[in-house]
């Protein structure tokens, strides 16, 4: 895969000018960054040019639209906080996603993983809010973890042993989280007050102590995001970014995963396992993904509810996070900033319906466009960076390197 | 119990169903012989059913829509192969990108130019002559309409075109040895582009025979994962025509129980099993079919790696 490769490549560099900390090396380094941004402003430019075409094709005023979404999406205080709300889940999928592509391994199952992980929070906490009060909040969290994680390791666990292409197991897993949920919010999970009656599949109601907090940010005047939806999962989402940050990159775990996402045979020669760095990538990536489904229930929505359609409980959050995840350049503190970015796309999306009518579906696609170009223009830089640094980093890295055909 | 589940007409709409999977399939089965994973089926399936739809809805006429519905394709299938092949950018992710370019193009196209929902006429059946008047056989195999016959007869064809024309011989050589196909001359890319071209068009296809011949209406989503589906085929038909075919039966098969089970519901050992499980059938019968499609030695080999020359 020259695409993961090449990320790890570009890392490769920055790792190694640590060791020789050089004016050159470190200007080679800052320069490596910008590449890491570089397929992100590439896209976001194609993109937004795409879309406008499209706008003006369906008869509306590309400017009038955009800037209606920019308004609806940071216009004033209610609105950044909804979209700070908006690109919480989305940031823990991110995180995950970005786990998982660096250890080799595509993850599209970030909707089941989120399902799944959701499932098992609320039924902790259904059944154990009474007793434990704010104490099963954590409880909660990490049962959506086992369970996200768990979800997410099966199509790791295919790809290490029978080589399953993970990109169609996580959506066929996808699917069949959608339907366990389907069976379980109409069924065993449903709220018991509306046994029989004509309802939508929903749990009870969380107690209130198990709800997670809003977030409030005091200010010399007033209180900043008073009324409004944002709560703490926002800022534990930011803790994750830079928890599995250090994990990825300064511990001996996550060089081994980055290892077999960078050079699979040679991280095998160096002695590592690849199929459990495998699995191991996707159960961080899948408890993620977990803790993104509980952290809605818990901090939002306070019940798993859905319309029964794919995206009704999560709202797409599993395919944003791929987007907010190659926006990001694929490292977890990059994403912080990029689904940030996205929730504003999708809340400024309600607001820009006046100028065109399918605005999220115009969303849609346009994730769609941007994931393209920002694969599409790693070949540009990869093309730049072997021209400039070609053979050096083989002698610097730690892990041999054989150019294959790939 | 089971003579309600096992008639004439759940044979008969296994065949109906196949033809969309047979379609994207068999496209999808060239491109990979050649090389290229086109992972972004099911999007192009989508803008296929619904420019299919669209110009059916506008002009009535169903030629014109199967047109729209492969020229969309085929443009779809340029795009790709042009991210894939010229831009050499990782295939399963881009397939991903151009996967939600799709549904998401399609739905605004839908909500801006339809609105609510219609229905179209499409495509009526043809009953053909004898063969249709045969008992049992003729219900299920001679009482479609043209596109379900179209898919059919395409099969025994790519078989012929991999297997005994040349094209299907620099096809092959392209996905399992590009270096030697270019050494002798063979142009790699203009065959990629051939072939995820020619991918994008039955793409294109097999969505207009969902929405124009099978159900008459466009709905957003309307594929539901068959696309992917249509991809896990390939894998489990070997990367050969009659494979594809076999995986596609099978399938539509599941499909047709399931449309079945909807109307009479399933019981088993006294146990009303919910609409839910029959549901999640063909994602939980496509993750075993890869599994066990996975050791298969037919697998091209140059299966997902852009070709440098030279390397």
């Amino acid at each position: 895969m020259p695409f993961v490769s090449q990320i790890a490549h570009d890392s490769a560099i920055q790792t190694a000018t640590g060791l020789q900390a050089g004016l050159k090396n470190f200007a080679r380094a800052s320069f490596g960054r910008l590449l890491d941004l570089l397929p992100g402003l590439i896209a976001l430019v194609g993109a937004f040019l795409v879309s406008a075409f499209i706008l003006l094709t369906l008869d509306a005023d590309p400017i009038k639209a955009f800037s209606a979404m920019w308004s609806g999406a940071f216009g004033n205080e209610n609105a950044t906080a909804n979209t700070l709300t908006k690109a919480t889940p989305i940031l823990f999928v991110a995180i995950g996603i970005t786990v998982a592509f660096r250890g080799g391994v595509i993850n599209i199952g970030g909707e089941g993983q989120m399902i799944t992980g959701a499932l098992a929070g609320s039924a902790i906490t259904l059944s154990l809010g009474d007793e434990l009060g704010f104490w099963v909040i954590p409880l909660a969290l990490l049962a959506a973890f086992l369970a996200g994680g768990f979800f997410g390791a099966i199509a790791g666990f295919l790809k290490a042993q029978f080589d399953v292409n993970e990109i169609l197991s996580t959506i066929m897993l996808n699917q069949v989280a959608v339907q366990l949920m389907n069976y379980l919010l109409n069924g065993p999970m449903l709220d018991p007050t509306k046994v029989g009656t004509n309802h939508v599949p929903e749990t009870a109601r969380i107690v209130d102590a198990a709800k997670i907090p809003r977030f409030r940010l005091p200010l010399a005047d007033h209180l900043l995001f008073d009324r409004t939806s944002l709560h703490w999962g926002l800022i534990l989402a930011v803790l994750m970014a830079v928890v599995i940050y250090i994990f990825m990159w300064k511990t001996t775990f996550g060089f081994r995963i980055r290892a077999v996402g960078y050079k699979e045979r040679a991280a095998r020669y160096a002695g590592i396992n690849v199929k459990q760095q495998m699995v191991l990538s996707m159960f961080l990536a899948g408890g993620l993904s977990g803790l993104a489904g509980i952290v809605q229930v818990l901090g939002l929505t306070y019940r798993l509810k859905t319309d029964g359609s794919p995206a009704g409980f999560t709202g797409n959050a599993g395919f944003n996070g791929i987007v907010v995840a190659l926006f990001g350049g694929l490292t977890p503190l990059g994403a912080i900033p990029a689904s940030v970015f996205f929730g504003g796309l999708l809340v400024g999306a309600q607001k820009m319906q006046r100028e065109i009518q399918g605005a999220s579906s115009l969303i849609t696609s346009i994730n769609g466009i941007i994931v393209v170009f920002v694969v599409a223009s790693q070949i540009f830089i990869l093309r730049r960076a072997r021209r400039r640094v070609g053979g050096e980093i083989d002698a610097q890295t730690i892990l041999p390197t054989e150019e294959t055909n790939a | 119990m089971l003579e309600d589940i096992i008639t004439a007409s759940v044979f008969a709409s296994t065949i109906r169903l196949a033809t969309p999977y047979i379609f994207a399939s068999l496209g999808e089965m060239f491109s990979q012989r050649s090389g290229v994973l086109n992972l972004g089926v099911d999007g192009v399936m989508l803008l296929g059913a619904f420019f299919g739809f669209y110009v059916v809805y506008i002009t009535e006429s169903l030629i014109l829509g199967v047109i729209a519905a492969l020229i969309i394709g085929a443009l779809m299938g340029l795009a790709t192969a042009f991210i894939s092949v010229t831009l050499k950018a990782e295939q399963g992710i881009s397939g991903i990108g151009i996967y939600l370019f799709g549904l998401g193009m399609s739905e605004l196209l839908y909500k801006e130019l339809v609105g609510t929902p219609r229905t179209v006429a499409g495509f009526p059946s043809v009953d053909l002559p004898i063969l249709s008047d045969l008992p049992w056989l003729g219900e299920i195999f001679f009482q479609h309409n043209l596109l379900v016959y179209l898919a059919f007869a395409l099969v025994p064809i790519s078989y012929f075109i991999l297997n005994y024309t040349t094209i299907g011989l620099q096809i092959r050589a392209v996905g399992q040895h590009p270096d030697a196909a270019d050494a002798m001359g063979v142009s790699v890319t203009r065959i990629r582009y051939l072939t995820v071209t020619l991918g994008g068009t039955l793409s294109g296809l097999a969505g207009a025979a969902l929405s124009i011949a099978l159900l008459k209406v466009f709905q957003q989503n309307m594929t539901a994962g068959r696309g992917f589906i249509a991809v896990a085929l390939v894998y489990f038909g070997g990367w050969r025509p009659y494979g594809v075919l076999g995986g596609a039966i099978l399938f539509s098969f599941v499909n047709a129980l399931q449309l079945q089970a909807d109307v009479i519901g399933f019981e088993l050992f006294g146990w009303q099993i919910p609409a839910e499980f029959s549901n999640l059938l063909p994602a939980l019968i496509t993750i075993i079919v890869l599994v066990f499609a996975s050791k298969r030695k037919e697998k091209p080999t140059a299966l997902t790696k852009p070709f440098e020359r030279g390397e």
